[in-house]
């Protein structure tokens, strides 16, 4: 098959199985663009206590000092006059798909969440554009004392235990996007696993966008006790526009001593939303976090999920995954900030551009004087299918600790004319033999993933390759 | 009547410089053929143009199979006709294990009859793997290594025979199979040859630098190639008597000095 309809292929599925959109069902949309009226609109809308507004506004002003980073890709195409900040979906949230509204309730019927919930899930919470439109979890959780709620409704129902985490983990003025959500946050999820209890299945939530030139900006906190274990899974997609959209998330997660907790997302936007996300995890004694990170979606996506290793014995591990393709800019990595000492961290980067598509590793690993005896591993390696596709390495490490153990690797590879030929002889079409060398590259990551999600990263890389599926 | 491999005149170069120089050939479904000759006198280059490696531009002349001129087909697509190679250096796929590899081969050729086809099950895949395992004196556990990935030069020869037992090819070309294996690894990769061509009455074309694995295949036709041709044709002692005289004769015979008995 040519290249000319191997570009084709691949956006004439993702418009069929996400790319549609609902005609427009909000109850309310805020005028385009952001100031400081619009900010105290949502807070207004949202009933907030004084103290979230007065936050809101000051973030707004840190976010207005920050300039535009320019270290990374290209961000000047994003013009946040064009963009809705603000568009409420629904009147009220649900507890039960059927008091969802019908238009809304549909799309994530397609979308197959309701279905998810039923086999996989403790718990699923679904978000479209500005804010959540259920959440539910399982009667014996709820009952266990595991909150799983919108972030409106933790902070409404939880104030004091909200107020607590609330930009601990990721102030407004640590960067600029992130000022901005804290100035603009709306929907996300708020969950607390108290002390021992172990969620054996995952909580999901999902994001949808549906209005054109949207902004969407969850914030989600995430708490989890002592020895406690908890998986939390998000996968989002949106409608293909020929205008652009917003995505810019703050992902707040404290892992207290002994706990265990696994953040995974598959990222599968449509190629006209920037995607500017940033998730922390404070990691405390003997605890371990892990993030799993897919971006096979958006325009551009800047993340680096981060882990803050803060007592002996955190563990951290980041497992990132992305797949730049035509017109993709993929920023992707993470961060490992060590502490204190006997900390362990480990990154392993695996990312494929095709078609012209852009990905960069971009990765910080910092050992503070006091941190003794850390270990960590960095691997990060990239595949290229064509040669007019780039991948890019930015691994920075400061250590001011003697005794630390740091491993790193990186490799780039191209998909050889060697292997094609090898696979093909064998009875592959050139297709099918891309994909199996793609599949292996992957495979000791999607190997880490659980069953479902294995199978489902596989099913969305195989539509990335293939641009249909028999 | 079984499938024909013709070579008609053939000429390949790569990258513009010519390889082979008029090669004609016909195997038959059934039949063994050894090519022999020097390094350099484009046995392997042969091999790779049967096959369609894209790197490898023929100048004149036709391969056709079954009736069908390869020309203009893909290696995928004489692969599913009934083509198959055994590689000389078998290319490493990480990540991918022998098993997810040969289902996949398998499936890739059900799908491409049928494109409604979902592929072999997997109790049948498992038993036609094992079988064919065992026929080879392979230790199952193989099926999980990822292909060709950290293998001994004879684990590899051994897994493109195991490949060729699997997909049941019309036609095999065993592209230096014998090169870098020990005196066991050579009889079990020949005796599995062998076995393979009597039971699916495969054709072969065994290339190689020495009589050795000659003793464990029986050819019925024996070729030498010197610079790019087919110079001397005949039966098993053609093979033999290569062993004991080199190529020298040949080549005054091919400057017109000598002749041959």
């Amino acid at each position: 098959m040519s290249d000319a309809e191997h570009l084709e292929g691949i956006r004439e599925t993702y418009d069929d199985e996400y790319g549609f959109h609902d005609p427009d069902t909000y109850v309310f949309k805020a005028r385009k663009g952001l100031d400081a009226d619009i900010v105290g609109q949502i807070s207004e809308m949202k009933n907030e206590p004084a103290w979230m507004r007065d936050y809101r506004l000051k973030a707004l002003e840190i976010y207005r000092s920050k300039p535009v980073p320019t270290w990374g890709p290209d961000l000047s195409g994003l013009n946040e006059d064009d963009i809705y900040f603000f568009v409420k979906p629904a009147d009220q949230e649900s507890r039960s798909w059927d008091d969802v509204p019908d238009t809304i309730k549909q799309t994530f019927d397609r979308l197959g969440i309701p279905e998810a919930e039923q086999k996989f899930l403790a718990g699923a919470g679904a978000q479209y554009d500005s804010e959540m439109v259920y959440h539910q979890i399982k009667k014996e959780l709820a009952s266990q004392g595991v909150i799983f709620k919108s972030i409106e409704e933790g902070l409404r129902e939880h104030e004091d235990l909200f107020k607590e985490y609330f930009g601990t983990v990721i102030p407004a003025h640590d960067n600029k996007y992130a000022a901005l959500n804290s100035a603009v946050w709306s929907g996300g999820s708020f969950i607390y696993v108290p002390p021992g209890i172990q969620i054996e299945m995952p909580l999901q939530a999902y994001f949808r966008l549906n209005t054109a030139s949207i902004g969407q900006f969850e914030r989600t906190i995430i708490i989890v006790d002592e020895g406690a274990f908890l998986h939390y899974v998000e996968g989002c997609t949106a409608p293909t526009y020929t205008t652009d959209s917003l995505h810019s998330g703050v992902i707040e997660i404290v892992v207290k001593r002994g706990a265990r907790s696994r953040y995974s997302t598959i990222q599968n936007w449509s190629d006209n939303v920037y995607n500017l996300v940033t998730q922390r995890a404070m990691v405390y004694g003997d605890a371990t976090h892990e993030w799993v990170d897919a971006n096979l979606g958006s325009k551009v996506t800047m993340k680096y999920p981060s882990l803050y290793l803060m007592e002996p014995g955190a563990h951290g591990e980041i497992l990132s995954i992305a797949f730049a393709g035509r017109n993709q800019i993929q920023d992707a990595g993470g961060k490992a900030v060590h502490f204190a000492p006997n900390t362990t961290s480990q990154i392993i980067s695996k990312s494929i551009c095709k078609d012209g598509g852009r990905s960069s590793y971009r990765g910080l690993l910092k050992v503070y004087p006091d941190a003794a005896n850390v270990k960590s591993t960095v691997v990060c390696d990239a595949l290229l299918l064509d040669d007019i596709s780039e991948s890019d390495t930015y691994p920075y490490i400061e250590i001011e600790n003697p005794s630390v153990t740091v491993g790193h690797e990186a490799t780039v590879s191209k998909v050889g004319d060697d292997q094609l030929f090898y696979l093909m002889s064998r009875g592959l079409n050139e297709h099918e033999a891309n994909a199996m060398v793609v599949n292996g590259f992957l495979e000791p990551l999607t190997k880490e993933l659980p069953m479902e999600y294995s199978i489902e990263m596989n099913r969305l890389i195989q539509l990335q390759m293939e641009g249909s599926i028999g | 009547m079984g499938a024909a491999l013709e070579i008609r005149n053939l000429h390949v170069s790569v990258e513009n410089q010519p390889i082979l120089k008029g090669v004609n050939l016909i195997v038959k479904q059934g039949e063994i053929h050894a090519l022999m000759g020097p390094n350099g006198s484009g046995k392997s280059t042969l091999a790779n143009t049967l096959m369609g490696h894209p790197a490898y531009e023929i100048t004149a002349g036709q391969i056709i199979f079954d009736g069908v001129d390869l020309m203009d087909l893909e290696t995928d697509e004489r692969s599913r006709m009934g083509l198959f190679m055994a590689f000389q250096y078998p290319v490493v796929i990480p990540g991918v294990t022998v098993a997810n590899f040969l289902r996949n081969a398998i499936n890739a050729r059900m799908k491409a009859e049928n494109p409604d086809s979902k592929g072999i099950p997997i109790p049948a895949f498992r038993k036609l793997m094992i079988d064919k395992m065992n026929m080879l004196e392979m230790d199952t556990s193989f099926a999980g290594r990822y292909l060709n990935d950290g293998f001994s030069g004879g684990e590899k020869k051994r897994a493109e025979i195991l490949q060729m037992a699997v997909l049941e090819p019309r036609i095999a070309i065993m592209d230096e199979t014998d090169s870098g294996l020990d005196i066991d690894a050579l009889r079990i990769v020949a005796e599995g040859a062998e076995k393979l061509t009597d039971s699916l009455d495969m054709g072969v074309l065994i290339i190689t630098h020495y009589q050795r694995i000659l003793n464990h295949i029986k050819p019925q036709f024996v070729h030498i190639m010197l610079d790019g041709q087919i110079v001397e044709s005949g039966g098993p002692n053609l093979a033999l008597h290569l062993e004991e005289h080199g190529y020298d004769w040949l080549r005054e015979k091919q400057n017109g000095n000598g002749s041959v008995s």
